[in-house]
């Protein structure tokens, strides 16, 4: 039995504009996603904003009721046995919102300990293994007030341990954490895996998910449009190679002529700085390394290289084509 | 549980320079108006029962505006989702905020008997000390339980925040903090029954000056227990609605 299990799962919401002649309009968010994670497993949802990523775990933490369909997690459904599933589950989200800043980083766990009916013999210990676990351990009497970005994040995943869950829901924990700190975070998401937890990931960071996960789902517009381990993701992108090309100065006019190079699948344009570097995804049995110098031949051209595709560029692939 | 989040929104509470600054100046507020409403050639009964009612305004204050506005707070930092998608009963979660804030009260409660005690004389002499020991906390916690029932439905509504500040001064009218409910027109007197301050302020006064405070306070704690089961039983179909209409987050 699987651990997530989710059908044709669909949420629409009603917005209401206006002041004297109010209109509703009806938004679907989720549209029919349907995907099983396995124990163990650390599973990644991708998807631009508003892609519905956000919704699908609130409706798996039970805090959204599904417009229809159907998703059961450890095989309690979310929706009629929403206080069963609770117990069992952790929810972690990024950014600097969820804690009480006035209180210190040990209250704000205490609390949470209470509310998810961790016995008052095991809370002492349990903090104190999860802070030392996150490297907080130290600075838990400081007012969370003072914590930075970094911090607060790992306060909010020790928060999300403290029932010891067997599911974990995290939902871009790393957003807005510096390099070393998202770093840290990881490593910390990755040893969950070696406790046996199993995670739900979701996240902008391309490279996080191909570190982190063994299989991704990418959503778009509220229906999943790809799915597999990353390596199966990357090999759905049609151009087999990129090619990227440093450019200064360039226009929409001679991207438009690369675009139409036979074997070139697709351009993006990167600003890097002053410089633009065009990734250009191409056909694996296509040579066009000469045909793009030659269309560039009024720009100024930098460094040129040829490289297998990353999940990035599969994930821009299968977006644009959704 | 009760106990500690009842002490750690207590902590949230006193760290919060606004309700601090708010704490501080009600309480002198509410001495001067009924004082000056009442005016020096009163009896001092009259003086002390309007003592009285005014710092009961100050329990009704701190809980009615910050009772709902707290439950927007917790929408606001992104605490409500988390609390609703905990296993614990929500209305233990809500409980111990609202009764937090009615102990912020209590202190604007003793903080309007001595402002009025001593700049404006009005001598507080209490005739059952057992009685009005045992009223003061019925009282706040009677509050507590309505400012719950407000809270609840700030949990369903994102705008319903405003109807604590809405609330505020009406209620101090319609229970008799500071008018007697007799000038008042006859068909509010039956929404004033329905509210335990009304009972709860009848015992405070009573006990201080010497009546028998016990029917009223019967009827304040006897009330205080419907808001609570009303408010719990409430809590699922509110939890519910919020889920279905997505109305736990800000956006």
């Amino acid at each position: 039995m699987s651990v997530i299990e989710v059908a044709d799962l669909r949420r629409s919401y009603t917005q209401r504009s206006g002041v004297f002649h109010r209109t509703k309009t009806d938004v679907e968010a989720v549209r029919g996603v349907s995907f099983s994670v396995e124990a163990g497993e650390l599973f990644g949802l991708l998807g631009p904003n508003g892609a519905g990523k956000t919704t699908t775990i609130k409706m798996l933490i039970t805090l959204l009721l599904p417009t229809s369909g159907s998703a059961r997690v450890l095989g309690r459904d979310v929706v009629t046995e929403a206080r069963e599933v609770r117990r069992r589950i952790g929810y972690v989200f990024g950014g600097d919102r969820g804690l009480y800043e006035r209180l210190s980083a040990l209250d704000n766990l205490r609390y949470f300990a209470e509310l998810y009916g961790v016995s008052p013999r095991e809370q002492k210990p349990r903090i104190a293994q999860l802070l030392e676990m996150v490297g907080l351990d130290g600075r838990e009497k400081e007012r969370v007030e003072g914590y930075s970005r970094g911090m607060r994040q790992r306060l909010h995943i020790a928060r999300g341990l403290l029932h010891d869950p067997d599911v974990l829901f995290l939902d871009e924990p790393t957003i807005g954490i510096d390099p070393v700190g998202a770093r840290e975070l990881r490593t910390t998401i990755g040893s969950l895996l070696a406790v046996g937890k199993t995670v739900l990931l979701t996240t902008h960071y391309m490279f996080e998910a191909d570190e982190l996960c063994d299989r991704i789902a990418v959503i778009a517009a509220g229906q999943i449009i790809a799915a597999g381990t990353p390596r199966e993701l990357k090999a759905q992108v049609p151009g087999s190679r990129v090619l990227e090309v440093e450019v200064f100065g360039v226009d929409d006019e001679t991207v438009a002529v690369v675009r139409r190079i036979d074997g070139v699948r697709s351009v993006v344009v990167e600003e890097r700085g002053h410089a633009q570097v065009l990734l250009v995804s191409v056909a694996s049995d296509a040579e066009v390394t000469q045909p793009v110098l030659s269309c560039l031949s009024g720009v100024t051209v930098g460094r040129v290289s040829s490289r297998e595709p990353t999940l990035e560029d599969a994930y821009v692939e299968l977006v644009r084509s959704a | 549980m009760l106990v500690l989040g009842w002490w750690l929104n207590l902590k949230i509470l006193a760290r919060s320079a606004f309700d601090g600054v708010l704490g501080v100046v009600w309480p002198l507020f509410f001495a001067t108006i009924a004082f000056f409403m009442y005016g020096q050639g009163s009896s001092d009964t009259t003086l002390l029962s309007a003592s009285l009612g005014a710092s009961v305004m100050g329990v009704w204050s701190a809980t009615s505006t910050s009772a709902s506005s707290a439950i927007q707070r917790q929408r606001r930092q992104g605490t409500l989702e988390l609390l609703v998608a905990a296993p614990r009963h929500f209305s233990l979660v809500l409980l111990p905020i609202t009764v937090a804030m009615s102990t912020i009260g209590l202190y604007s409660m003793v903080a309007t008997l001595l402002w009025g005690r001593f700049l404006f004389g009005i001598h507080v002499t209490i005739a059952s000390l057992p009685a009005f020991a045992l009223a003061v906390p019925i009282t706040v916690v009677s509050v507590g339980m309505l400012g719950f029932l407000l809270s609840v439905t700030v949990v369903r509504y994102r705008t319903a925040w405003a109807l604590g500040n809405a609330l505020e001064y009406p209620v101090w009218l319609v229970c008799g903090f500071l008018v007697p409910l007799q000038v008042l027109p006859d068909w509010v007197r039956p929404i004033s029954w329905l509210l335990a301050p009304t009972w709860g302020i009848n015992a405070i006064r009573e006990s201080a000056l010497g009546g028998n405070p016990w029917p009223d306070l019967a009827l304040c704690a006897g009330l205080a227990g419907v808001y609570a089961a009303v408010g719990v039983a409430f809590t699922n179909t509110v939890l519910h609605s919020a889920r279905s209409r997505a109305t736990l987050a800000l956006t």
